[in-house]
């Protein structure tokens, strides 16, 4: 065994061993296909949380999204989402006029997605954009439905997680020990002709869903 | 019986886990037997929570007997995974707020570990005093720091309760371990099977006897079986499984008898404190799966051993004066 795996296993044991981690999967199931998750987000603990929930054979093809000004910014934060979690890494989009070089403007901030998609991998995404700390989910950004367009055979699960802003609120750095669901859902697929606004509202309607069900 | 003592240690021991694993495989055949007949909805469910319960004691005795196969220290690291475990979900079921951050990092990371540490090293009275008087100080410190003065008594208190039934009452159960009595050196597993089995005894006798006895319910908003006379059936069953375990113990039959009461009758009541103590959390039944996020259960089940096993070793402790 190779030294990112078993880094990967000892991760995923004490992300179990502080919130349990349990993956509840009602309408899908959790087989090895092509998938994009798309959850609520509160904590920087969100990922860790989904991905040590995914059966083992399913982490290995499922890669996070991840800022490259932020996660490379030193050798280990590189490390870790390069070899463990082979993280697809974005350019963060800045607002017109910003500091940004024109370079880094021009490149679509999906590309990287869709390439990762293209290889037959699946992701997990966040579409809130940022993480939230008021319990409802923000309005969702565009890039799912733009993707969802893209692959429309590539499935859309809808994910809740549940209790993870208690384990590591805003600010913290060490997690308490508290337990933590992911309930996966039911897949939502684009229909012909829907609209964007339409289509990201009912996909934030299918995770908002799940808190019920957890 | 009386001969029964006079034997070497490792015999008693053979002889325990004999007893104990013939007994359970037993219960296991007639279980499995009995799944073949037919039976009413409510029968069914009442095997499945029979088979449940087997399943958990079966780990239980599992686990035991590699305490006792791999010595103190590892029964020690046992009981404190327990612990963690149990606190993991009280914790879940109340509602912190974000400013009990720090205060349960310091419950989870720094007591729980110290706790365990003072009871490994033998400095009982260290261990008696460090989370009534301590950590009993440091937690409310903690948390006034935090700012946020929104019910903060509540806040600190069900921290406190935690660590006082997750932490303090458990870490009592290796202490028996390590307890040295008189006359009674290194045998202290020995104590902590009595405690557990007589807390065990109690808790199905006194489930069998309300079912049969029908009796009113003493509190009927916490517990609908909970009766005097059901309770002191589990009690006095405990003091009659006690007395027939007294070789195992440096009791005497009618301390042993007496002793087994005890810790029937804390085992049990603390059992009844932890249901007032779900249906204040709004849980029904925490061994459903979807009830809560993540409830396992387990806190349901060490409960009895969390509120039974202090009184029961502060008892012997006072009885033996050491």
């Amino acid at each position: 065994m190779k030294l990112p795996e078993a880094a990967g296993l000892v991760l995923a044991f004490i992300a179990r061993l502080i919130t349990g981690a349990q993956g509840h999967w009602y309408g899908s199931p959790p087989k090895a296909e092509q998938r994009i998750y798309f959850a609520n987000h509160q904590s920087h603990f969100d990922w860790v949380l989904i991905w040590a929930a995914l059966p083992r054979d399913l982490r290995a093809a499922t890669r996070p999204i991840a800022a490259r000004d932020y996660w490379t910014a030193t050798p280990l934060k590189h490390w870790i989402t390069r070899e463990i979690f082979n993280a697809v890494y974005v350019s963060r989009h800045r607002p017109e006029g910003g500091s940004s070089s024109p370079k880094e403007d021009s490149e679509d901030p999906l590309e990287p997605l869709m390439e990762a998609l293209r290889n037959g991998d699946s992701l997990v995404i966040f579409p809130e954009g940022t993480r939230g700390h008021t319990g409802e989910p923000a309005p969702f950004k565009s890039g799912l439905y733009s993707l969802a367009q893209a692959f429309p055979e590539v499935q859309l699960i809808p994910a809740w997680i549940d209790n993870v802003q208690r384990v590591m609120p805003k600010g913290e750095v060490v997690p308490v020990p508290i337990l933590c669901t992911v309930v996966f859902g039911a897949p939502v697929a684009l229909r012909p002709g829907e609209e964007r606004r339409a289509f990201l509202d009912r996909a934030r309607q299918a995770v908002v869903a799940l808190r019920e069900v957890a | 019986m009386g001969n029964l003592r006079s034997l070497s240690t490792s015999q008693q021991v053979g002889l325990l886990f004999v007893t104990l694993f013939g007994v359970l495989v037993l219960t296991t055949l007639i279980a499995f037997a009995r799944s073949f007949r037919e039976s009413s909805d409510a029968q069914s469910e009442l095997q499945e929570r029979f088979a449940r319960d087997l399943r958990a004691v079966w780990l239980g005795a599992l686990l035991f007997w590699v305490a006792w196969a791999a010595g103190p220290f590892v029964s020690t690291l046992l009981f404190g995974f327990v612990s963690f475990f149990a606190l993991r979900e009280f914790v879940t079921l109340t509602h912190t707020r974000r400013a009990d951050h720090r205060a349960l990092l310091l419950a989870f990371f720094v007591v729980l570990p110290a706790q365990y540490v003072l009871v490994g090293m033998r400095l009982f009275n260290a261990f008696t005093v460090f989370i009534p008087v301590y950590v009993f100080f440091a937690i409310p410190v903690i948390s006034a720091l935090a700012n946020d003065p929104q019910r903060f008594l509540e806040r600190t208190a069900k921290i406190q309760w935690g660590i006082a039934v997750c932490v303090f009452g458990m870490s009592h159960a290796p202490a028996l371990l390590l307890l040295d009595l008189p006359r009674w050196h290194e045998r202290g597993a020995f104590l902590v099977f009595y405690l557990v089995v007589v807390v065990a005894t109690a808790q199905v006798v006194q489930e069998l006897a309300s079912r049969r006895l029908r009796r009113r319910p003493v509190a009927r908003a916490i517990s609908r079986s909970f009766s005097w006379r059901a309770w002191g059936a589990g009690a006095g069953a405990a003091a009659a499984i006690g007395t027939l375990l007294y070789w195992t113990t440096p009791f005497k039959p009618l301390e042993a008898l007496v002793m087994g009461a005890i810790a029937g009758a804390t085992g049990t009541l603390g059992e009844f404190v932890m249901k007032a103590l779900k249906r204040d959390a709004g849980v029904r039944n925490w061994r459903g799966s979807a009830s809560v996020t993540g409830a396992v259960g387990l806190l349901d089940r060490v409960a009895p051993l969390c509120f039974a096993a202090p009184v029961f070793f502060h008892s012997v402790r006072w009885y033996y004066a050491v």
